[in-house]
């Protein structure tokens, strides 16, 4: 490990890139976020009705039907076949995810997700400690839960409780007392698990994982041969455990991020200062050779 | 001597532990989980569906929450639940005909939006919805039911005459007035909540309830012999004895007398 492990994390990134360099694809995603949000808001804050409905259905220009392929499927589970234009809504959404990586969805689209960065942003900044840490799989299981709870009791059981469309449908229609969902989640993340509910028990997360298992964007440690092992990608993804099979491959394993968990958020590539991280489609495992400048650069900066 | 336990045996129990600790957790969840969307179940009664919701029940497992029915509704008039504030299912969409009533609009916008059939899209005529039926609850401060002429809910009604009639008897306390009846007939009444929201009195005489407060229901088995001579020209039962029917002040001769004591 490098004696610059000891640096805060993402300070060397910010030295060599700049602030903005170091942040490109963070602030990207808050663009995105904010983008998506905004679409819904349009009609109802000013009066243009390009999207209506929320994240669970909505309606673009009139005619674009999109739906939520979980809350459709738990009404499947719980004996209700929809009619067409919900089904074509879903089968865009699970198009589009299949490709661009299911969890898109949460990095670059869920409006819970600047809620749980921003209880893992404090988090950091007070030094808690990780708390509990439920397997991963846990959300799997939670999953298979919801569903088994809409069948059993013929609802649609999760958007009982879901945080992620109750503060969508919140800001879109009228909130009432769906911050406490939102502030529990929070106040979950931030003192009793670390990324506890995005990385280990979100089940709309863990469906989009499933979604997104052979998506064709991917991120790949393509320049992995010039880490110096700073370490700070594994402190800041989300989902830490997906990093190691690419980084830490031999001559022969492939450079990319293949797990699911992967949000695909980019986090790794803005705070990597050698930048060995890089988006790229599942078949391009190609591994950059160690080039000589890399290493006289970081040999400079040693000493 | 102990048997060296085979090198997979701690794996196996592992996994075996992590999944009983899963499977649990995962039952605890999803019980909690059923419990509060069998909760959700329990409609208000002020709450009304939109035209062409499916039964409670099945509407529950249709309903997306997406709000397109709110968002193409022209009067406002639905809305969908916010947790802890309103009473249905969070995030499902309902009216109050008190506060905004349906205004039956020929061209069921709210039932085009739905995107999953939550709301029937087989519903075309919004005369045949049923959204609640109105019931006329208290006949106490009804003004009409007092002998006056508000006939406000008859009014207003959109199936004038045939959903709500006004049915005129006697009045006996004037003695010399009629009472103008407004009476609901179900079988026409679409729950639209028009005559609930006019209703003059500070609070409705007349309310919209769901149909399964609203009404009572007729045994599968019951016939009406008034219905049944009608529908067949003649008494359902060939050969029934017509016992002679006992009229005041008739030469009545019981065919059976009790023997009297003492003769």
């Amino acid at each position: 490990m490098s004696e610059r492990a000891h640096l805060p994390t993402g300070q060397e990134a910010i030295r060599v890139k700049g602030w903005r360099g170091a942040h490109r694809y963070l602030l990207l995603r808050r663009l995105s976020q904010a983008f998506f949000l905004a679409l819904f808001l349009l009609g109802p804050w000013f009066g243009l009705w390009w999207v209506a409905g929320t994240l669970a259905g909505s309606r673009t220009f009139g005619l674009l039907p999109l739906t939520d392929p979980l809350v459709l499927l738990q009404g499947v589970a719980a004996g209700h076949w929809p009619e067409m234009t919900a089904l074509t809504g879903a089968l865009i959404v699970l198009a589009a995810y299949a490709l661009i990586g299911g969890r898109v969805y949460c990095s670059w689209v869920c409006p819970i997700n600047p809620v749980t960065d921003a209880a893992h942003w404090l988090h950091d900044r007070l030094g808690l400690p990780k708390g509990w840490q439920p397997k991963r799989s846990a959300r799997l299981w939670l999953l298979a839960a919801a569903l088994g709870a809409s069948a059993l009791t013929g609802t649609i059981a999760w958007e009982a409780v879901n945080p992620v469309t109750m503060l969508h449908r919140g800001l879109v229609f009228g909130m009432g007392f769906a911050w406490a969902m939102v502030a529990a989640v929070f106040v979950f993340d931030l003192l009793v698990s670390r990324h506890g509910w995005c990385g280990h028990l979100c089940p709309v997360g863990a469906f989009y994982g499933l979604v997104g298992t052979r998506s064709l964007l991917r991120v790949s440690a393509r320049n992995r041969a010039a880490c110096d092992d700073c370490m700070d990608c594994y402190a800041v993804c989300p989902e830490s455990q997906v990093i190691s099979p690419a980084l830490r491959g031999g001559p022969g394993d492939t450079p990319l991020i293949l797990s699911p968990d992967c949000t695909n958020c980019g986090r790794c590539i803005d705070v990597c200062s050698v930048d060995v991280f890089t988006f790229t489609h599942r078949f391009d495992a190609r591994v950059s050779a160690p080039p000589e400048t890399v290493n006289n650069a970081r040999s400079q900066r040693a000493a | 001597m102990l048997a060296t336990p085979p090198p997979r045996a701690p794996d196996r129990r592992r996994f075996l532990k992590e999944t009983a600790r899963m499977a649990g957790g995962c039952a605890v969840a999803g019980s909690a989980l059923a419990w509060l969307a069998r909760d959700a179940r329990a409609l208000p009664a002020q709450a009304l569906r939109p035209p062409g919701a499916l039964p409670e029940s099945a509407f529950l497992s249709a309903c997306i929450r997406c709000g397109l029915c709110v968002r193409d509704c022209p009067y406002d008039t639905l809305k969908l639940a916010e947790l802890g504030a309103d009473g249905p299912a969070t995030g499902t969409p309902y009216f109050t005909a008190r506060e905004v009533a349906c205004e039956m609009c020929d061209d069921i916008p709210c039932v085009a939006a739905c995107p999953t059939g939550a709301l029937d899209p087989a519903l075309d005529d919004i005369d045949d919805a049923r959204m609640g039926t109105a019931v006329l609850v208290d006949q106490e401060n009804c003004l009409n039911f007092l002998g006056l002429r508000c006939d406000v809910c008859y009014r207003v009604c959109p199936v004038i005459d045939e959903a709500i009639t006004l049915e005129m008897s006697h009045n006996t306390r004037s003695g010399h007035h009629a009472i103008f009846a407004p009476t609901v007939h179900a079988a026409r009444c679409t729950g639209c909540g028009l005559c609930e929201k006019s209703c003059v009195l500070p609070e409705a005489a007349i309310k919209v309830l769901p149909a399964r407060l609203a009404r009572g229901a007729s045994a599968d088995h019951y016939r009406k012999g008034w219905e049944e001579r009608e529908r067949n020209g003649g008494p359902v039962v060939e050969g029934i004895i017509d016992l002679p029917d006992r009229v005041p002040d008739s030469a009545f001769e019981p065919a059976f007398k009790l023997p009297e004591a003492g003769q």
